[in-house]
C-alpha cells in the first residue's frame, strides 16, 4: 500500500495579525505549523500503513522553510518526504497548487491512496483535495471520518455529511480528504525525531516536475486576491415600545419580513 | 541557564515537555480527582519512545542514562507528579535487571520494557520494614524447581498495573538482611495477588498497592544476582534512583513557581498586581533560587552516575533531600501567595503541595538519608580522606 499525504505549512492562527497598510497577513515573527487538518491526514496514512503495510510519502509545496513540516511528518511516522519548491510556484491558488501536486504524485508513479486534510486554516477553501482527484482522474471522497476496510483494490469509508454519515466504497487509487473526527494524531517519537534530523528530503523544482510554467504559481492561478478586509460588523438593535400586544405583533412582522418565521 | 545537555538530551526534554503540556495538562485535575491510573498517557509515552530512554541500545533502548531519565521525569512532574512517578517507577523496577540481570534475563524482558509494553515495579517496603529495611519478613524458600515466596509487600508504586516486579525476600531468614535476595516476579504468577488500591494524599494518578505472596512458586532462573545479595543490591539501586526523585521534586517546584508567577501578575490587591508587593517578590525570588540550585544538584549527581563513578551514595542522598525539601517549601509558599484561591482545587498548587510531601518520605526518608550522609562524613574523616 503506497500512501501519499499532502501537507501544508501555515501560520499559527492563534496569533494572527493583519498589516493594516497592505491588508496582508503579517508573517514576520509568526510561528509556522503544520496545517492542523493535515495532521489527521498524516496520522491516518500512518495507521493505514500500520494495518496494511507499505510506505507513507509526505508531500508539501512551499518555500524552503516548508521542509520543517516534512521533517515533523517523518518524526511522526512518514517514511519519505518530497518538497515542491520553486520561485515559479509562488502565489499559487488552489488550482495551480493541485496541478503542481498532481504532477509530483504522477512522478512518484506508485500510489494507492492519497490523503489530504479537509481544508487549510489559512485559505479555508477545501478545494485542493477534489481538484487533485480531478487532475489525477481518480475517484474522490470528502470529509472521511473512518476508513473501514481496504481490500481487493477497494476501500470502504465513512464520510460525514450535514445530518449524518454515508458509507461509501471506492476503487483504488483514490483521493480522500479527512475530518478531525477520524483520529487523534500521535506526537513525534524520539527515534522518529532522530530519523527526521538526518533524513534527506529531495526538492523538486518546476523543471524536475516538467510542468507548464503557465499552469503553476500566480500565472497558473484562475483566481486573484484583490483585497483582504475585516467584514464590518453592523449591529443595529431596535427597541419596541408601547402596549405589549402591539410589540409582539410588530416583532412577528419583523421576523416574517426577515423570513425567520 | 546552560545545563550542558547533549542534543539528544535536549530533544528528549523538549518532547517530554510537549507530551506533558498536550496530553497530561488537559487531564491532570481529572486524574487526581478520580484517582485513575494514566494508561492513555503511558501509551503516549511508549509511542514517543520515552521508555527507551533509560534502556541500553542492545535491548532496543536509546542508551541514555540517569540524566536522560531525570529530564523526562522533571518535565512530566512539572505538570503532574502522579504521572511522572508512574513512569519513573518502571525505571526503578527494571534497574535490577539492568545492573545485575543475566544476559538471558535482559534479552527476555528489557525489550518489552523499552517498548512500553510492560511496566515494572520495585518491591522492598513491608508493614514492619520502612526505613528499617532489615525488618523485612517476606521469605523465598528454595524448593525443587524454584523458590516459593510468602509475605506481603506494602505501598508498592505501580502495584497491580505493572507486569514485572523486582521483589526483595529472605532466602536465609536466619542470616537476617544478609540472607535477602532479589527476584523477578511476573504478574499472573499463581499465588501472587494484590491488595486494595491505597487512597493517598497526593500522587493520586499513580497506583499504590500491596503485593501478596501465598506459596507463590517462581522459577529458579528468576533470581536476580546471587542469593544473599538482595540487600546490597537494593541499596545500590536506590542510590541510583534517588536523583530521579530529586528530578520529580524539581519538576514539581518548577511547575508551582511558574503557576505562582502567572497568578501574582494578574491578582490585583490594593490596586496593583500582587507581584509588585515586595513581600511576594522576595518569596518568588527565594523559590526561584531554590529550584535552580536543586536542579543543578540533581543534574550534577545524575551526570556523575552516568560518568561511571561507583561511589555516589552521599551525593545521590543530597540531591534527593535538597530537592524534596525544596519542593515542599516552594509548593507551600506557592499556596501562600495564591492565598485562599490556592487552597481551592480550582488552581493546581494545592495538588502540587499534596504531591510534594511524599518526596520527603519515600525512597529513603530525608531523616534516614541525612543520617546516611553524616555516616559518610564520619567514615571519610576516619579514613583521613
Amino acid at each position: 500500500m503506497n500512501i501519499v499525504v499532502c501537507l501544508k505549512q501555515v501560520p499559527d492562527t492563534t496569533d494572527i495579525k493583519i498589516d493594516p497598510q497592505t491588508n496582508t497577513l503579517v508573517r514576520q515573527g509568526i510561528k509556522n505549523i503544520v496545517n492542523p487538518f493535515d495532521t489527521y491526514a498524516l496520522e491516518e496514512g500512518v495507521r493505514v500503513k500500520e494495518r496494511y503495510g507499505g510506505r507513507v510519502t509526505a508531500i508539501s509545496m512551499g518555500p524552503a522553510q516548508a521542509e520543517e513540516v516534512l521533517r515533523e511528518a517523518i518524526a511522526t511516522g512518514a517514511d519519505d518526504a518530497v518538497l515542491l519548491s520553486d520561485g515559479a510556484f509562488a502565489g499559487a491558488d488552489t488550482l495551480a497548487t493541485a496541478y503542481t501536486l498532481a504532477r509530483a504524485i504522477n512522478k512518484l508513479e506508485q500510489y494507492d491512496v492519497i490523503i489530504c486534510g479537509r481544508q487549510t486554516i489559512d485559505g479555508d477553501t477545501g478545494q485542493v483535495g477534489p481538484e487533485l482527484a480531478e487532475m489525477l482522474k481518480l475517484s474522490f471522497v470528502a470529509y472521511v471520518s473512518k476508513i473501514d476496510e481496504i481490500s481487493n483494490g477497494y476501500m470502504r469509508v465513512k464520510r460525514m455529511i450535514e445530518d449524518g454519515y454515508e458509507v461509501m466504497e471506492t476503487p483504488l487509487p483514490a483521493v480522500l480528504t479527512v475530518v478531525k473526527e477520524i483520529n487523534v494524531p500521535r506526537l513525534p517519537s524520539l527515534r522518529g525525531l532522530t530519523k527526521a534530523k538526518s533524513a534527506v528530503i529531495p526538492v523538486w523544482t518546476a523543471q524536475e516536475l516538467g510542468v507548464d510554467n503557465n499552469m503553476v504559481g500566480l500565472s497558473g492561478s484562475a483566481t486573484r486576491v484583490i483585497e483582504i478586509f475585516f467584514p464590518q460588523r453592523v449591529r443595529c438593535g431596535e427597541i419596541f415600545q408601547g402596549e405589549l400586544e402591539s410589540q409582539v405583533s410588530r416583532l412577528v412582522d419583523k421576523l416574517r419580513e426577515a423570513t425567520i418565521v | 541557564m546552560e545545563y550542558f545537555l547533549t542534543e539528544q538530551q535536549k530533544t528528549t526534554k523538549n518532547l517530554a515537555r510537549r507530551i506533558a503540556e498536550e496530553r497530561v495538562l488537559p487531564v491532570r485535575a481529572e486524574l487526581d480527582e478520580k484517582e485513575e491510573f494514566p494508561w492513555a498517557i503511558m501509551k503516549d509515552l511508549a509511542d514517543a519512545d520515552m521508555f527507551r530512554v533509560f534502556i541500553p541500545e542492545e535491548y532496543e533502548g536509546l542508551g541514555g542514562g540517569c540524566l536522560d531519565l531525570c529530564l523526562v521525569v522533571e518535565e512530566l512532574s512539572r505538570v503532574c507528579s502522579g504521572v511522572a512517578i508512574s513512569y519513573a517507577a518502571t525505571a526503578l523496577g527494571c534497574s535490577s535487571l539492568l545492573e545485575y540481570g543475566t544476559e538471558e534475563q535482559k534479552r527476555k524482558h528489557l525489550p518489552d520494557v523499552a517498548s512500553g509494553g510492560r511496566l515494572t515495579a520495585f518491591a522492598l517496603t513491608e508493614a514492619t520494614a520502612g526505613s528499617d529495611v532489615s525488618a523485612i519478613r517476606t521469605t523465598a524458600r528454595r524448593e525443587q524447581g524454584g523458590y516459593v515466596l510468602n509475605g506481603t509487600k506494602q505501598f508498592i508504586t505501580n502495584g497491580g498495573e505493572a507486569e514485572i516486579y523486582t521483589v526483595i525476600a529472605l532466602t536465609s531468614p536466619e542470616r537476617g538482611i544478609r540472607g535477602a535476595s532479589a527476584f523477578l516476579v511476573e504478574k499472573d504468577t499463581p499465588g501472587f495477588t494484590f491488595g486494595n488500591k491505597e487512597k493517598k494524599m497526593g500522587l493520586r494518578a499513580s497506583a499504590t498497592r500491596e503485593l501478596i505472596f501465598r506459596n507463590c512458586l517462581i522459577p529458579e532462573e528468576n533470581i536476580i544476582g546471587r542469593e544473599g545479595m538482595g540487600f546490597v543490591m537494593a541499596m545500590r539501586l536506590l542510590d541510583r534512583s534517588r536523583p530521579g526523585v530529586g528530578a520529580q521534586a524539581v519538576g514539581l517546584a518548577q511547575g508551582a513557581l511558574e503557576a505562582t508567577v502567572d497568578y501574582a501578575r494578574q491578582r490585583i490587591q490594593f490596586g496593583h498586581p500582587i507581584i509588585s508587593l515586595q513581600a511576594v517578590q522576595l518569596m518568588l525570588a527565594d523559590m526561584a533560587i531554590a529550584v535552580e540550585a536543586a536542579r543543578l544538584l540533581v543534574y550534577s549527581v545524575a551526570k556523575t552516575i552516568d560518568s561511571g563513578e561507583k561511589n555516589f551514595t552521599e551525593e545521590a542522598a543530597m540531591a534527593k533531600v535538597f530537592a524534596s525539601d525544596t519542593a515542599m517549601k516552594v509548593t507551600t509558599d506557592a499556596v501562600q501567595i495564591f492565598g485562599g484561591a490556592g487552597y481551592m482545587r480550582d488552581y493546581p498548587v494545592e495538588k502540587m503541595m499534596r504531591d510534594a510531601k511524599i518526596t520527603q518520605i519515600y525512597e529513603g526518608s530525608n531523616e534516614a538519608l541525612r543520617t546516611a550522609i553524616a555516616f559518610e562524613l564520619r567514615k571519610r574523616k576516619a579514613r583521613r580522606e
